[in-house]
């Protein structure tokens, strides 16, 4: 900056000077400071979506696995009869051929404690099974066919801070502690299950199936609980490969050679039903957390899903749901996971493959640590599979598996679930049970949102562009400059009022006038046009001169009269078309269900908030059209409709769109009018008497109760996730229309 | 009136009807937000009124003759068919019946608030003057009629005055019942709060303190934790006193059954005798009920009693928010507006701050609740708060986070409100200002921001009304159906930022759909719904106010 002539002296000046810096200076901060914050905005909506996006994305992140060797026990190689990991995964246990429970710690192999279960001396173990839902509840065979029930609790003793600390192991015998015969050979193959006060032992020896099956019965004085076992035997008339409980105790089926299933009903196990599952014969057996739905692996490395279905009849029939993609070699063993509907295929030279039975997809294909296995143990959370090969070699193979029931077809498709007849769109994200199966599909609230949008548009639509029209081009301006804020004050009531009258005084409305609501919508534009007609036609129209452009005022009586007459003719129409109550009729002899909180309830209320957005941006932009266009047109001798329809319309019709997109971004993110005008039930269905959940209420009503970081928490990101991406394609779109506009409007 | 076919097409062909549609569309929105308004002012405003209280003698259909006394609640026609489809008896003759939804009160006794009388019933309406309503701090409201007041058990002789002496005695139990409430609301959980805190700062003195003075910090910390008991142990004996001295008396009623039952006063709110008040008393009543209903704490699972602390976190949070909102709303309008060349980049910024307003608010509670909560708030916790983890402090949703979750839903709010206001600022003004050697800084500071804070305010207040109608993401972000404590009290450091609070229209929610006596709260949360549309509204209308008036006044200014 040059120095002004009449500036001061040297000493001023460089004082001057100073102060001309320092202002610059402040220029220049103040300057960066707005623009960083400028640009903060768009930073802000970035952050948004990049945030929800980081949410979302591990869902869709596959499986991986980390391989970790332990070391060497090759005592442990041939006489090994069970390997079972503890609820926290850091302890094992491992019970021998000799009946010793040994107890060791994970990954560090050192045995910890080790108890003899009892056995005589002279007989070895066979097989030993554990109970799927109890842990701890093991089941030991032995060569001379018979059965030994073993309950064994680790307790972990308080240790010094920073150390490993102490366990203490103790045995139970829920039965007795005499073994139980079963069979005169040695069992091959035994399972168990222990679930609502009903226990379930099944052994298979050789050709004979044998069951036994008991109550517990809680003596009351002693508190002491005992079983009333019952045994029951049948000769199978093939070579059983696998055993199976089902969860309900009802019951159990075994395998065979020929690639069949054969169930049989507990607790006569009379032959219920062979169901066909592969061409191949079976390899193993498994059942799915809960034991409803059976897993079958042949011979090829394919996996098969069945579980019962209720036929027409009513009776359960076991039925092929679904298969896997193969192992490409013969399956050894199925793991099933113990919480999720997860499971581990092994194959007979080492394969391994990590399925998913809900998404029905394989999450991980690769080969166990070692090349030979002599006994596996599968993690209580999935996230570990320990392995102990037949040379005594000890490893673990790590599993990084966070969300396996989440794919692009749980979330979009049809999904055949446990206890369903046919395969549906299901939401269902908890239960009460722990072995329940979540139900993760987003096409109900998808279809549940775009159902309440579209009754709140066809509501909302006609009025707000009717009324927009009339506002800007026909309306008094004196009436003009009051109407229009007034109903633009609409959209400025909070949406929990419109909600909450929606739901409590609205929808019992609505339930006890439903046919007065049929007869409104069919008597206000009946009624009007013959109000109108007569008032332009008849005696009166000589009021036509005054009342030009302030027909609405006019209006305001007729329709509340309209409104009035219309409840009122209702009783006597509805009696005489259809011989009483509409509602009950629609139930009793059109079938049609009605839900008292439902679409057209949500549709009004909904069309209430979005009325006031609409009709603003729709007025604004018919009003912004040039006068000099339709004065040109009536001073051709057009009419005003003629002028209105041919040339004002089309040239404000981008804007109208923008207005009808800007509506319908709210209406399908709106949370509190349909959170309580609705029953908020997940269905697939448009029927306007019955109601939905939409994504956004969804996310109200279980976003609180979702633990972080779980599946429920992440798909409940993804839905919002939907919410934004839609409302910022439709955002954008009428953006990108109205700046159009606004170009072609400054060029004429 | 002759109207031929030819005459109707002539008139469709010209197009008027479709206009009369037209002009009925605007009549119908102006008919639903009328109906609207009026349908939450008028139940609203009623519920205040001392409602007269009638006794009828019912006779239902198997002939057992009752006494009810009660206020009508609603009456409706109902088909007779359905009726005795559910089993009602119904005289035979009649296809229609009308009935009545009678609050009774008494929950106690009856098990019920309200009970349906059938019109035909009726023997008997009466409204006797001796007739008396009991507010109570539980169980509801209670009707019936004075029998008598005992005073430290012993029957008074209530021959004179026994109005007088009941109005007397209730005042007595009410200045009582203040100074219990300022007990227990204030001191006593100032006490209570100084208590965790200490128990905190000894945690925080474990963990990080050197072994030699650990024990001298300690000795401290525990001589401030006996004159805190000490404290504590004044406040409750001071308590105990009133409770005894609050139960002093205690009424005798007599209920519409003609049983006797006796209320300490300690229950006892209030009491009126609607059928024997003169208009002005039951004005003056209803403004009384209409104060208590503002400054109140609600009772009894929020279904009775007043709105306060959801009144207060409204506004603090709403405050709050406009803290956040304000400026950043302003440097990002002034950016857009003065400062960036416009092109791509603004366009950008444009479409960013379009998409804002756009994103359905719970998406903002969602954002809010994994980034700001457990993201910053988590990471707070376990910087300055480890000691009391694993409760989280700021991990959680509280005021802070519900405010600048609502800032960002706000922004484009205030950013298009204060763009409006810049852009009608003649460039004239910019212009001398630069011309006569001001930075543009100096020009901004001092002469564009004054001229534009019209149009500030317009935005921070349509913000701060949209803000306090929000509740959808304000559900996920830290708002409570009842807080324990007021965010803002007399304990350093006074503003609790981590606290969860009350929000009238979560409120509205709560109470309207998750309480468990709907019917009987149903008026409360008109009243409140009332409240919240009357501060949307007004916060709206003034908006719109400043709004014209900035119009004016530039008008003039380009006119110049």
């Amino acid at each position: 900056m040059k120095r002004h002539p009449l500036a001061g002296t040297a000493a001023q000046s460089a004082q001057s000077g100073r102060f001309q810096q320092l202002r610059r200076r402040k220029d220049r901060v103040a300057g960066r400071l707005i623009t960083v914050g400028g640009v903060a905005v768009m930073g802000a909506m970035l952050l948004i979506l990049v945030y929800l996006a980081g949410v979302v994305a591990p869902l869709f992140v596959g499986a991986s696995t980390q391989t970790e060797g332990l070391g060497e026990r090759p005592g442990w190689a041939d006489s090994t009869r069970l390997l079972d990991l503890d609820e926290r995964g850091d302890l094992g246990v491992r019970i021998d051929d000799r009946g010793t429970l040994t107890v060791f710690r994970v990954p560090g192999l050192d045995v910890l404690d080790q108890l003899d279960i009892g056995l005589d001396d002279n007989v070895s173990v066979s097989t030993v099974a554990r109970d799927p839902s109890r842990p701890g509840l093991i089941a030991i065979g032995t060569e001379d066919g018979r059965v030994h029930l073993v309950a064994y609790d680790i307790e972990r003793q308080p240790g010094a801070p920073g150390t490993p600390r102490p366990v203490s192991v103790t045995l139970d015998f829920p039965l007795d502690e005499v073994p139980r015969y079963f069979a005169p050979t040695a069992i091959d193959r035994l399972t168990l299950s222990d679930r609502d006060e009903r226990l379930v032992v099944a052994a298979v020896a050789g050709r004979l199936l044998a069951v036994e099956t008991g109550r517990r019965q809680v003596n009351f004085l002693t508190g002491d609980a005992t079983f009333d076992m019952k045994l029951a035997q049948v000769e199978l008339p093939f070579e059983p490969v696998g055993l199976v409980i089902d969860g309900n105790h009802r019951w159990v089926t075994v395998g065979d050679a020929a690639g069949r299933l054969h169930r049989f009903t507990l607790p006569g196990l009379a032959a219920d039903q062979v169901l066909r599952v592969s061409e191949q014969p079976l390899t193993a057996l498994a059942g799915l957390v809960g034991d409803v739905s059976l897993l079958a692996a042949d011979a090829s490395g394919v996996v098969t899903q069945a579980f019962p279905v209720r036929d027409d009849s009513g009776r359960q029939e076991l039925r092929v749901i679904r298969r896997f993609e193969s192992l490409g070699e013969p399956v050894s063993a199925l793991l099933p996971e113990r919480r999720r509907r997860g499971f581990v295929a092994v194959g007979e030279h080492g394969a391994l493959g990590i399925y998913h039975s809900t998404a029905g997809q394989r999450v991980w294909q690769g080969r166990l640590p070692l090349d030979t296995s002599a006994a596996l143990a599968f993690g209580p959370r999935a996230e570990q599979l320990l392995q102990l090969a037949e040379d005594g070699g000890v490893a673990r193979l790590l599993i990084h598996n966070r969300h396996p029931e989440v794919t692009f077809a749980t979330l979009w498709r049809k999904i055949w679930y446990e206890n369903y007849p046919e395969p549906r769109h299901v939401w269902q994200s908890t239960a009460a049970n722990v072995d329940f199966e979540p139900k993760f599909s987003l096409s109900p609230l998808v279809l549940g949102t775009l159902k309440a949008t579209l009754y709140a548009m066809l509501f909302a639509v006609p009025v707000a562009l009717l009324g927009a029209t009339y506002t800007a081009v026909f309306m008094a301006p004196a009436l003009r400059r009051k109407v229009k804020p007034a109903i633009e004050l609409m959209a400025a009531l909070p949406t929990v009022i419109l909600g909450f009258l929606a739901g409590l005084w609205l929808a019992p409305f609505v339930e006890r006038h439903l046919a007065g609501l049929l007869v409104m919508a069919a008597l206000l534009p009946l009624g009007l046009l013959t109000f109108s007609y007569a008032w332009s036609q008849g005696p009166l129209r000589r009021g036509l001169k005054w009342t030009r452009g302030w027909e609405p005022v006019l209006l305001i009586p007729v329709i509340v009269s309209l409104m009035a007459l219309a409840l009122w003719l209702a009783d006597p129409l509805q009696q005489w078309v259809v011989g009483g109550d509409l509602r009950e009729w629609l139930s009793q002899e059109a079938g049609i269900s009605y839900d008292q909180r439902n679409a057209i309830i949500v549709g009004i209320a909904m069309g209430i908030s979005v009325i006031p957005i609409i009709y603003s941006i729709a007025e604004d932009a018919l009003y912004a059209v040039p006068a000099h266009l339709s004065d040109g047109s009536l001073a051709l001798g057009a009419t005003r409709w003629q002028s209105l329809v041919r040339i004002v319309l089309p040239t404000a019709s981008p804007g109208i769109f923008s207005g009808l997109m800007l509506g319908m971004g709210r209406a399908v993110g709106e949370t509190m009018i349909v959170l309580m005008a609705t029953g908020n039930t997940p269905i697939m269905d448009w029927n306007p008497l019955e109601g939905m959940r939409t994504l956004s209420a969804n996310i109200a009503i279980e976003m609180p109760e979702a633990s972080v970081a779980s599946t429920h928490f992440r798909v409940l990101f993804l839905s919002a996730l939907v919410l934004f991406v839609f409302t910022f394609v439709v955002n954008t779109a009428a953006e990108l229309v109205r700046q159009r506009l606004r170009k072609r409007y400054a060029s004429l | 009136m002759r109207a031929s076919l030819s005459d109707i097409r002539a008139w469709f062909g010209k197009g008027t009807p479709w206009i009369w549609l037209q002009a009925s569309a605007v009549s119908f929105s102006l008919v639903l937000l009328g109906g609207l308004l009026v349908l939450i002012a008028v139940r609203g405003l009623s519920h205040f009124w001392p409602a007269p209280l009638e006794e009828w003698v019912v006779r239902d259909g198997q002939g057992t003759q009752t006494v009810l006394v009660g206020q009508v609640h609603r009456s409706e026609w109902v088909d007779a068919g359905r009726l005795r489809e559910a089993g009602v008896v119904v005289p035979a003759d009649i296809d229609r019946v009308r009935r009545h939804l009678l609050k009774t009160g008494n929950r106690d006794l009856t098990g019920r608030d309200f009970t349906w009388v059938l019109d035909p019933d009726i023997q008997a309406r009466t409204r006797p003057d001796s007739l008396l309503v009991l507010e109570r701090s539980q169980w509801g409201v209670f009707f019936g009629r004075l029998a008598g007041i005992r005073e430290d058990g012993v029957l008074q002789d209530l021959s004179g005055h026994p109005w007088a002496s009941l109005t007397q005695r209730v005042r007595r139990a009410a200045s009582l019942r203040e100074r219990i409430a300022t007990l227990e609301n204030k001191d006593l959980a100032s006490v209570n709060y100084r208590v965790n805190r200490l128990e905190r700062d000894r945690q925080a003195l474990i963990d990080a303190a050197a072994p030699d003075q650990l024990a001298d910090a300690l000795i401290d910390l525990e001589a401030e934790r006996i004159t805190l008991q000490a404290e504590f142990d004044g406040y409750a004996a001071e308590l105990e006193s009133l409770y005894v001295e609050i139960n002093r008396d205690s009424l005798l009623m007599t209920t519409p059954g003609g049983e006797e039952v006796e209320a300490p006063m300690g229950v006892v709110l209030d009491a009126w005798r609607p059928n024997h008040m003169a208009t002005a008393e039951k004005l003056g009543h209803y403004l009384g009920k209409l104060w208590s209903f503002l400054s109140d704490a609600p009772r009894e699972a929020n279904t009775e009693g007043g709105i306060f602390p959801a009144l207060f976190g409204t506004v603090l949070m709403v405050v709050l928010m406009s803290l956040f909102v304000t400026p950043l709303g302003v440097i990002a309008a002034v950016y857009l507006r003065e400062y960036a060349t416009q092109g791509w980049l603004t366009q950008l910024i444009r479409i960013s701050v379009n998409n804002l307003a756009g994103v359905p608010s719970i998406v903002y509670g969602v954002f809010g609740l994994g980034f700001f909560i457990y993201f910053i708030g988590g990471g707070i916790d376990r910087l300055l708060f480890s000691e009391s983890l694993p409760t989280p402090t700021f991990g959680t949703g509280g005021l802070f986070w519900a405010s600048l979750t609502l800032a960002l839903l706000t922004l484009p709010v205030v950013i298009v409100s204060t763009e409006e206001g810049l852009s009608r600022i003649p460039r004239s003004v910019r212009e001398g200002s630069l011309a006569l050697g001001a930075t543009r800084w100096e020009t901004l500071w001092r002469t564009i921001l004054p001229m534009a804070t019209p149009g500030i305010m317009t935005g921070v207040i349509l913000a701060v009304a949209r803000a306090a109608g929000e509740v959808a993401p304000l559900m996920l972000v830290g708002v409570v159906k009842l807080a324990p404590a007021l965010p803002l009290d007399g304990d350093f450091p006074f503003l609790h930022l981590e606290r969860k609070f009350m929000h009238l229209g979560f409120h509205i929610y709560d109470v309207g759909f998750q309480s468990p006596n709907v019917e009987a709260s149903r008026p409360l949360v008109y009243a409140t719904a009332l409240l919240l549309v009357a501060i949307t509204l007004v916060l709206n209308l003034t908006a719109v106010a400043i709004r014209n008036r900035l119009r004016e006044r530039y008008r003039s200014l380009e006119a110049q």
